[in-house]
């Protein structure tokens, strides 16, 4: 009886880790796509992710009295968060990447940082500092199994981002773009003497990126219902991380270090309390990821599935 | 006792084999030349020589002390310097702090030094200055001691990178392609350098494309291809091996 | 004999002139813009502090730092848990300042260690997530064993205290009334001179010589001799521990501390002022640090009455405007102008033949 609870307790888990993991892969994906062409850390990602969901919000809030089915209202706004985002993307490159291409390498991270605090206040002085809910535009069913729960929010979660990283991958590894993409990453010059326009592929990547940073902002907000100004650090953060641990660069590796984090972050918070005898809870949850990023970057550079990274860095 | 010896160095990368089992001993007041077609490993067996590299097999001996897996500022201290093939100065710092730079490992002063500057502290740094200028006008940087060493014309630069090297008084000096990029006076007057840097009883590592200067230069050579050594020797005579013609002619179809 | 003329052949003049001003300063922006401004200069100060504790890092050795704050967070602690109610312990500051010093400096090391391989944007996310680590921990560590109090902090933390002299509390000097913000400036001006002092020294040394060449090109700085994990770390920990002492004065003169006052923003706000006044030139950091406490102090003052005079209402909150700024600064300050507003002019070892020159 303890023993089937116990078990329920860590399959719940598990799949709260996996729904978490799943929203960290996506984000992590902009990351790595980044890092890949231009070797640096788009540290501005968090708040795109962030401008997604709130304009994913906004939208809905508006749409929401048009007489239109609530299923037509999400994907409607979906696709405008994700214009939105793309757009927001390619300024971000325009303005604080490009003109820094050939700058000493802190000069784009202390951009970055400055975009990042721009946003954040924007976002504050547009949206407000409270935190705003979602509309329940769809119905919400929860599935159970195994003395596990997880809804039908949670399931999309995971669906969407599985297929979008499929599709992602497809399109890197077959499609003429996806080869520019891959040549360019290898090396820029090169790729530009072969008549890769390198400029028009940096600018495609921030623009799939950002565009999977909209979706996983939208994701994240429904899964908690709630979207607010400052959800975009923690989570950008935290997506980094999973980068990193499966391989900054590599695309499989990003979802693979997303789930595997979200893992850790979950089993890890569930069982902190009985493992130090209730002297640390589950409100150190957070510092999983910053440990998990420390001892990878200290022990495997590379990461799971990358390429050697502290000699780049 | 050789001075500087490589015994049977391997480097891998990946499934790429770039140094394959070399050996070789430089003697203490020789120069010693390594030459080779492009991509041959002679930068690898440098670095695996300096400790920027760890060398995947074989050993790395400093007057038959086993120093492999060391750090580059241990080997420096065991008296191995280096130069780098893609000019490596502090760009941002004055040409002679760039010298002071490589005073460091034989000068002590700390933090607490630094900012007490007591008289021990004041008068190691006056020696530091004193060393750095007097090196800049041995390799024959002048008049520029003040100015960032990145503005510095391109021998200069060379010649600057000469100075930092001898600043922590190394018994040998390694020198990665030198003379890439000089036109045929400033080749030799670094030549005349290279002689006068022996003559004070510094030995020679030197790795050139300049077959003229190497084989007008050098007292031994090594020939490295594919990351094996395939002569070594007089120079006259490694000149004349077929092996070495075949590697030459053809690695390089020109 | 005019000024200038009198300064050039005196120049020891001019020192006591700036001297004497700084002396009056307090007195002057009390009486011009009341008390308030008193205390906003020994925040001023304080940063100061920090960002040269933070240039030694950043500036010198060129290693990215995103979780400085951490540092000036454990000085505070420190204070404030040795010095407060909490655990009814007092200790003196002539112990808790070097304490604090060595403290911080300590977890500088914890820092430092394990991140020597890393560079660049890397070392930034780490140092990053140890800031937050230890921000986290603040936060949580009020139960099951009460230790910080938590979100809530640590409230009545003893005021600097010279002997019988409490820089709580108006003192009197040769008739003078010295209010406790006034005491505090002359405090914290002799500590930032003080720090002022040593880094312009740091520099100008052999260690200096050897993170600027860490910064330049670490694998040339190991070539030529340089154990750069040694020296790293002496960065790591020396620039820690400045922001040890800063952090424990805050708590000293706050006489209270939260984690709140430790988040990412302000560690941000810190390289803020290193990176705008000129990463690793001394003068160039005090500038931006003076800057970057003082004006958006200004702004916070103007903003707010402003926006109530021309639109009626306060539109925007004065401390997003702020950081609003502050984010846009950075952007524009990388873009227009990348070594920052004052920044390092090559250092000249021989002044010999400078002033050969300047008599020409």
């Amino acid at each position: 009886m303890l023993v089937r609870a116990h078990l329920s307790i860590f399959l719940q888990q598990v799949l709260n880790g996996l729904v978490l993991g799943s929203v960290y892969g996506l984000v992590a994906l902009g990351y790595t796509m980044v890092y890949g062409i231009l070797g640096l850390i788009n540290f501005a990602h968090g708040e795109v992710v962030m401008v997604g969901a709130l304009c994913a919000l906004s939208a809905m809030t508006a749409l929401q009295g048009s007489g239109l089915p609530g299923f037509a209202v999400v994907l409607l706004a979906l696709l405008l968060a994700v214009l939105a985002c793309m757009a927001l993307g390619l300024a971000i490159e325009r303005i604080a990447y490009r003109p820094l291409r050939r700058a000493p390498r802190l000069a784009p991270l202390i951009t970055a940082i400055g975009i990042s605090i721009l946003l954040q206040n924007l976002a504050m002085i547009l949206w407000g500092r409270q935190y705003h809910s979602f509309p329940p535009l769809l119905p919400v069913h929860t599935l159970h199994f195994g003395g596990a729960s997880i809804s039908t929010v949670q399931l999309a979660i995971i669906l969407v981002s599985g297929a979008l990283m499929a599709g992602l991958l497809l399109l890197v590894h077959l499609s003429s773009l996806g080869r520019a993409m891959r040549a360019t990453a290898e090396n820029p010059q090169v790729a530009g003497l072969m008549g890769v326009n390198v400029d028009r592929i940096i600018a495609v990547t921030f623009a799939i990126g950002s565009g999977l940073a909209a979706v996983a902002g939208v994701l994240v907000s429904a899964n908690y219902s709630v979207a607010h100004y400052y959800m975009g650090f923690l989570l950008g953060l935290k997506a980094f991380t999973a980068a990193v641990l499966g391989g900054i660069g590599n695309l499989a590796g990003a979802m693979v270090g997303g789930v595997l984090l979200g893992l850790i972050e979950s089993i890890g918070a569930g069982y902190l309390g009985d493992l130090t005898d209730g002297f640390l809870g589950s409100n150190y949850q957070d510092v999983f990821a910053f440990l998990v990023l420390i001892i990878v970057l200290v022990l495997r550079p590379r990461g799971l599935l990358g390429e050697r990274v502290a000699e780049r860095a | 006792m050789a001075l500087l010896e490589a015994f049977e160095l391997s480097k891998f990368f990946g499934g790429l084999t770039a140094l394959d089992a070399v050996s070789l001993a430089v003697e203490a007041g020789e120069i010693f030349g390594l030459i080779g077609p492009n991509g041959a490993g002679k930068t690898t067996l440098f670095n695996c020589l300096t400790g920027l590299y760890v060398p995947s097999r074989g050993k790395v001996l400093v007057r038959g002390e086993n120093l492999t897996g060391s750090k580059p500022h241990q080997l420096v201290a065991a008296g191995v310097a280096r130069t780098f093939q893609n000019i490596r100065l502090f760009g941002n710092m004055s040409v002679l702090e760039n010298v002071m730079v490589g005073c460091h490992q034989r000068s002590r002063a700390g933090a607490l030094g630094a900012v007490l500057r007591d008289r021990a502290t004041r008068s190691e740094e006056a020696a530091i200055r004193a060393r750095a200028e007097s090196l800049l006008d041995y390799v024959g940087v002048t008049g520029r001691a003040s100015a960032a060493a990145g503005s510095l014309a391109y021998g200069d630069q060379r010649r600057l990178e000469i100075a930092r090297a001898l600043a922590t008084g190394p018994a040998l000096l390694a020198l990665d392609e030198p003379a890439a990029g000089m036109n045929a006076t400033e080749t030799l007057a670094l030549r005349g350098l290279m002689e006068r840097i022996r003559a004070d009883g510094v030995t020679i590592l030197l790795i050139e494309h300049d077959v003229k200067l190497v084989m007008g230069l050098c007292d031994r050579v090594a020939v490295l291809d594919y990351g094996r050594k395939i002569a070594e020797g007089v120079p006259g005579l490694v000149q004349r091996d077929p092996l070495v013609i075949e590697a030459y002619l053809g690695g390089a179809p020109a | 004999m005019s000024l200038p003329e009198a300064l050039r052949r005196r120049p020891w003049v001019g020192w006591v002139l700036c001297a004497v001003a700084l002396a009056l300063l307090p007195f002057l922006v009390e009486a011009g813009l009341g008390r308030t401004w008193v205390r906003i200069l020994d925040f001023a100060l304080l940063y100061l502090m920090l960002a040269l504790g933070l240039n030694i890092v950043v500036g010198f050795a060129g290693l990215l730092d995103l979780g400085y704050i951490a540092f000036y967070a454990v000085g505070a602690y420190l204070w404030a848990l040795l010095a407060s109610p909490q655990f009814d312990l007092h200790l003196p500051f002539w112990l808790l300042l070097p304490l604090g010093a060595l403290v911080a400096g300590v977890f500088g090391l914890l820092l430092g260690a394990p991140t020597l391989r890393l560079r660049g944007d890397y070392l930034a996310i780490v140092t990053l997530g140890f800031g937050e680590i230890i921000r986290i921990f603040l936060n949580n560590l009020g139960a099951p064993i009460n230790i910080t109090n938590g979100p809530q902090g640590i409230a009545g933390i003893d005021p600097l205290r010279l002997g019988d002299w409490s820089f709580g509390r108006t003192q009197h000097l040769l008739g003078v009334a010295l209010p406790a913000t006034h005491l505090h400036y002359y405090g914290f001006l002799v500590l930032a001179l003080g720090t002022m002092f040593v880094c312009i020294r740091l520099q100008d040394s052999r260690i200096g010589r050897a993170w600027a060449a860490i910064r330049e090109d670490e694998v040339a700085a190991q070539a030529s001799g340089i154990n750069t994990r040694n020296v790293k770390l002496l960065a790591f920990s020396l620039g820690a521990s400045f922001g040890g002492v800063a952090g424990g004065l805050f708590a000293s003169l706050q006489g209270f501390v939260s984690p709140e006052s430790f988040s990412l923003l302000e560690s941000v706000s810190v390289l803020c002022m290193v990176v705008l006044g000129g990463m690793g030139h001394v003068a160039g950091v005090v500038l931006g640090a003076l800057m970057l406490s003082i004006l958006p102090e200004a702004l916070r003052h103007v903003a707010g009455p402003l926006q109530q005079k021309l639109f009626g209402q306060v539109l925007v909150d004065p401390e997003s405007l702020r950081l609003l700024l502050f984010g846009l600064s950075l952007v524009l300050v990388m873009l227009v102008r990348p070594e920052g507003l004052w920044p390092s002019p090559l250092r000249r070892p021989e002044k010999q033949s400078d002033e050969a020159t300047a008599a020409d």
